[in-house]
């Protein structure tokens, strides 16, 4: 995802000559193209991230069209005031990237894991979040982001996830994406989560469960229109994402669906636990341990379904 | 559109020293009345920076109050929101908006709270300040903003001394510095106080001249009550050094006002309608 990221940052920036790109002190080689195509707008900050967000929102501010790119807890956790003040309370339009988010960096250890940044930048008035699911979906997005003309956090993987989409997909921020049809459960995922769901969606399929699976890459705004739309087909909903389960994607829907007049349907949320991960381990290991792989989703999904056919 | 920058500074340029003072003087009894009126607090704070904000306000900055977005303005942002009540009266005067606004001080559903507002909610304020740290990151954007539009516009940074305390202050300093923004200054409002304690004895402030000069700054170390060299520093950005310019400014917390003056107890305190009294007739402001 990094690569497909640095790869349209570049083409945007070619095109558009208030596009600035600001890191902290990573992704140097990443970049050298973009360097080349937008000479002058390239800005290694160093590991002073507090000053990255700020250098953003003055530059927003001025006109430009600053795009903040560093580990997803450098530029979400560490410099969460200066994305609440200067960003969000500025409007500024600024759009915050957060590489290797969730899990993608399991091995690093908690210091670079990323399981809270979807529950506290959502908080914050003003901003949009985004989780794409794939690099498709990573490029419109980033497109559409610097469009808004608002402030945009994004949370993308690291590299190598699996292509979610065979084809471009109709994209559009806040609006949700069917990527498989079915009848029996529909599956939401957000982020690199939605190839792991429908994985689970096959899983499912041959043991004769028809599942559905949306791509959530919004978090904020919300996609309500589809959760009513969900929600009033399926009575079992499975919302999954690489993110603790207190306050991110699941959270949000339960909000909204606990302010229904008849709440219905069961939500069954698959993410992290309210923990640290103290052993190392690679991101498939960190998966696995936390229940976020298909065949876990797929037993859950399998046993809820089968509970509510005997009630 | 042409920029109506310019002419408004030829204007300023015309006003001598003695004229600004008489200024400064006016902004801090009605900085005095308006905590009084409103309970808004941090007077000591606000009348040690009230000469800084004069000599950049009418005299330094490259502004027209008429076109407060005009992209070429020099920005000057007031990083130490707590002044926010020097600010409001000088943006007034100068023009910014009308004075009469300044009666809905305090109101609920008003502007003017204890620290700047959002710039979109009044004109003249670059950035909402008040959380401290801020500021100096927010201007180097803008100064590095000037040079890949290729702008000509400086700004100016306010800082507290308690403000460098913040990490954030010094992140901004090294980059300054390696970019070498040479349109950017910061001035240090340095009163030697904060909110609780001497600023030395806080976090071991001294020397800061040599910390700014350290990070790779051009300094200065001025007398912040003296308006005549705060005119000159202020104007002289860049200073031709080819680095960010940072100029200390040593200024008495309370100032202009005896019984005020270096005493921290009004960082917060509430002046009362004979100290009101008191403070104007020795500013020299009729009732």
């Amino acid at each position: 995802m990094r690569n497909a990221f640095a790869d349209e940052i570049t083409r945007i920036g070619r095109e558009d000559e208030r596009v600035v790109l600001l890191s902290g002190d990573i992704g140097n080689k990443l970049f050298d193209r973009f360097k080349e195509a937008a000479p002058g707008r390239f800005y290694n900050c160093g590991v002073a991230e507090a000053n990255m967000m700020g250098v953003a929102a003055g530059m927003a501010l001025c006109g430009l069209r600053p795009v903040v790119y560093t580990i997803t807890p450098f530029t979400t956790t560490r410099c969460f005031e200066q994305i609440r003040v200067d960003v969000c309370y500025h409007r500024a339009p600024v759009v915050i990237v957060g590489t290797g988010s969730g899990l993608s960096y399991a091995d690093l250890g908690p210091t670079h894991h990323s399981l809270e940044d979807l529950a506290i930048l959502r908080t914050l008035p003003e901003m949009t979040v985004l989780a794409p699911a794939d690099s498709i979906e990573l490029r419109l997005a980033l497109r559409q982001a610097l469009r808004l003309n608002r402030p945009v956090y994004m949370r993308i993987g690291k590299k190598g996830e699996p292509l979610v989409h065979a084809q471009e997909p109709e994209f559009e921020i806040g609006r949700a994406i069917t990527v498989r049809g079915g009848t029996d459960v529909c599956l939401i995922g957000t982020g690199v989560m939605v190839a792991v769901v429908l994985d689970a969606a096959k899983l499912l399929a041959q043991r004769g469960v028809s599942a559905r699976v949306d791509s959530f890459h919004t978090i904020k705004p919300l996609d309500v229109e589809r959760l009513a739309e969900i929600f009033s087909r399926y009575g079992l909903v499975a919302v999954a994402e690489e993110h603790g389960r207190i306050g991110g994607l699941a959270g949000a829907v339960a909000e909204w669906l606990a302010a229904q007049d008849s709440p219905s349907g069961r939500l069954l949320a698959f993410g992290t636990g309210d923990a640290f991960m103290h052993e190392i381990g690679s991101q498939r290991y960190a998966r696995l341990k936390f229940g976020l792989t298909a065949e876990n989703i797929a037993a859950q999904v399998t046993a809820n379904l089968r509970a509510r056919c005997e009630t | 559109m042409k920029s109506a920058i310019g002419q408004g500074l030829r204007e300023i340029e015309a006003s001598d020293i003695g004229e600004l003072e008489k200024l400064a003087r006016t902004i801090r009894a009605r900085i005095v009345e308006t905590s009084h009126r409103t309970n808004t607090p941090h007077l000591g704070s606000c009348l040690s920076c009230v000469d800084i904000l004069v000599a950049a306000y009418f005299h330094a900055l490259r502004i027209d109050p008429a076109q407060p977005r005009d992209p070429e303005r020099d920005r000057f942002i007031l990083s130490k929101g707590h002044g926010a009540a020097a600010l409001f009266q000088v943006l007034a005067l100068r023009g910014f908006y009308r004075e009469s606004l300044l009666a809905t001080y305090g109101e609920d559903g008003g502007v003017f709270a204890e620290h700047p507002p959002a710039p979109d909610c009044l004109p003249g304020i670059e950035a909402a300040t008040g959380s401290l740290g801020h500021g100096l990151p927010m201007g180097l954007g803008m100064a590095l903003s000037a040079r890949i539009q290729r702008r000509r516009y400086n700004v100016i940074a306010l800082l507290s001394d308690g403000e460098c305390n913040e990490g954030s202050v010094w992140e901004a300093a090294m980059m300054a510095a390696a970019q070498r923004v040479e349109h950017l200054a910061a001035v240090i409002d340095y009163n030697k106080w904060q909110a609780t304690g001497r600023s030395q004895e806080v976090l071991a402030l001294e020397p800061l001249v040599e910390k700014w000069r350290a990070f790779g700054w051009s300094t200065y170390e001025i007398d912040g009550h003296d308006m005549k060299a705060l005119a000159e520093h202020l104007s002289r950005v860049p200073d031709g050094s080819g680095k960010p310019v940072a100029i200390v400014a040593h200024t008495v917390k309370g100032k202009g006002v005896s019984f005020m003056e270096d005493d921290n107890n009004w960082h917060y305190r509430i002046p009362t309608a004979e100290e009101v009294a008191a403070a104007k007739k020795e500013l020299g402001v009729a009732p």
